[in-house]
């Protein structure tokens, strides 16, 4: 069924399709809408699962932690500081290899307040054991909810994975979106049979304590063997979903008019989606450009990175936060997998902080810049902010 | 490493991990103070204070012997003194561990 509705509201629906039992969530703008939404299916008795009200979201995590031991499928949602207040529960899920689904709709953190789109919540917590899946449309969000308990409730996987949304600019947009049938989806996603799941039978603890001699070592290398054959699974269960829903989004890394770029921007999100456009205005020009939206930051794509670092002269990272440690994230990391495979320059190119717009005309300037610095063979500035106030140099 | 499960679960009883060898200063209860009173016992966070027989231990006088008397499980006391702390009396001493035991 082809509707229109909002990115928080595909979000809602992807969990309504998914028939997860338990959800339990705390409100913060601007993921407001998605757990109203559930609240409403609930309260209509059009989805059968329990919502726990709690005082705040290190609690909702941790609901979803004990009701996800008991083997039932959870959801919740949230945004920034929630996210933040949620970290050490992250953390218990993911080692506790409980694989709960959760949509953050990412907001930038304060001081000052600012409720707009930037990355800097969900880049915090990029080391926390979750998958991570940034969409670019209120589509891809719905169906990587769906496609994200497939695949993390995969005997080989059992790992927690968040979707990622940028506020306002699909949270809060409506576009049109195809509902699937509930049939469908049935017979894509089974039930969750967790096979660590409490059960009576079989007393035991979980998250007991383990001396340093104890295995506690052995369990973080078979949640790293874990991690690193996801890449599989996504690309298996993307297969599968294009076979029944007829939909596909390019696996950890989409590319978009790739073949003989000169240069090449990676990015993710709805840049993204501006970027596509500015690439085709500027193909039509005759200059070669091309764009690597990256989906899937955990985990990490490193083998599709370097595949796509040699059909180009320069990579330009744009990044949407930045780590304080050495430029944005998606730069410091798609460097550091270049490094002994790839000679050509990257740069990074620091955008929209605090929900800054970004425009077609500025990514124009930044894909121009990119051009030059192909030809040159070498970057001016690693490191670069675009589009700060007054810098006459990005302005539109 | 072959696990059964992706996450550890435990099947011994948490008892097994005797955290009492964590103690640096050691609860001693002296029974010719001690009113039996049981806030040590309500106090204690592990629990580690149990109750005995009343004529296990001395008393101040005979009538304290018909109540219960209290005893520290060192096995599992992890020395944090709340006891010694919170008793009316003064009777628990908490003394350096000698490493030994003792």
């Amino acid at each position: 069924m082809k509707t229109m509705i909002t990115g928080n509201e595909a979000a809602a629906w992807g969990a309504r399709l998914a028939r997860v039992k338990v959800v339990s969530a705390y409100p913060i703008t601007p993921q407001t809408k998605v757990v109203e939404k559930i609240a409403e299916f609930i309260a209509n008795g059009e989805m059968d699962a329990r919502y726990i009200r709690v005082e705040s979201e290190h609690s909702a995590m941790a609901a979803c932690i004990s009701a996800e031991n008991t083997g039932v499928r959870t959801f919740t949602a949230t945004s920034a500081h929630g996210l933040a207040l949620m970290h050490e529960m992250l953390m218990w899920a993911a080692y506790a290899r409980l694989p709960i689904v959760m949509a953050v709709i990412n907001r930038a953190m304060a001081p000052p307040w600012s409720i707009w789109a930037d990355h800097q919540d969900s880049m915090a917590q990029r080391d926390t054991g979750w998958i991570q899946i940034y969409s670019e449309s209120n589509q891809e969000e719905l169906d990587a909810v769906l496609m994200l308990y497939k695949i993390c409730e995969d005997k080989d996987v059992l790992l927690p994975a968040m979707t990622m949304m940028d506020a306002f600019i699909l949270s809060h947009t409506m576009e049109p979106v195809d509902i699937p049938d509930q049939k469908l989806v049935d017979d894509f996603l089974p039930e969750l049979d967790l096979p660590h799941r409490l059960d009576i039978n079989r007393p035991a603890g979980h998250g007991s304590l383990i001396m340093p001699e104890g295995p506690v070592m052995e369990y973080r290398k078979a949640m790293a063997d874990a991690f690193a054959g996801v890449r599989d699974k996504i690309l298996k269960v993307e297969e599968e979903f294009r076979e029944i829903f007829g939909r596909e989004y390019g696996g950890l890394v989409e590319e978009y008019r790739t073949e003989d770029a000169d240069a090449i921007a990676v990015v993710s999100s709805t840049i993204a989606s501006t970027s596509k456009e500015v690439v085709d205005r500027m193909r039509e020009r005759g200059l070669k450009v091309g764009l690597a939206r990256v989906r899937y930051f955990r985990p990490f794509p490193h083998r599709e990175l370097r595949e796509i670092a040699k059909k180009t002269d320069m990579l330009g990272v744009i990044d949407r936060s930045y780590t304080f440690g050495y430029g944005g994230a998606l730069y410091a990391e798609t460097k550091g997998v270049l490094y002994g495979h790839s000679d050509i320059p990257v740069k990074n190119y620091i955008m929209g902080i605090g929900g800054r717009d970004v425009t077609p005309e500025i990514l124009e300037k930044v894909f121009m810049d990119m051009l030059k610095i192909a030809k040159d063979g070498a970057v001016d500035t690693e490191v670069e902010w675009v589009g700060l106030i007054g810098d006459e140099r990005w302005s539109a | 490493m072959e696990f059964e499960f992706p996450t550890p679960l435990t099947t011994v009883p948490s008892t097994a991990n005797k955290t009492g060898v964590w103690r640096t200063f050691r609860p001693v209860i002296n029974y010719e103070k001690c009113i039996r009173c049981y806030i040590c016992w309500k106090f204690c966070p592990e629990p580690a204070i149990s109750f005995v027989p009343g004529d296990k231990y001395p008393a101040p006088s005979e009538a304290f012997l018909k109540r219960d008397a209290v005893e520290i499980n060192y096995d599992y006391c992890k020395g944090c003194g709340i006891c010694a702390n919170e008793c009316p009396k003064g009777a628990i001493d908490f003394v350096l561990e000698r490493g030994d035991g003792q």
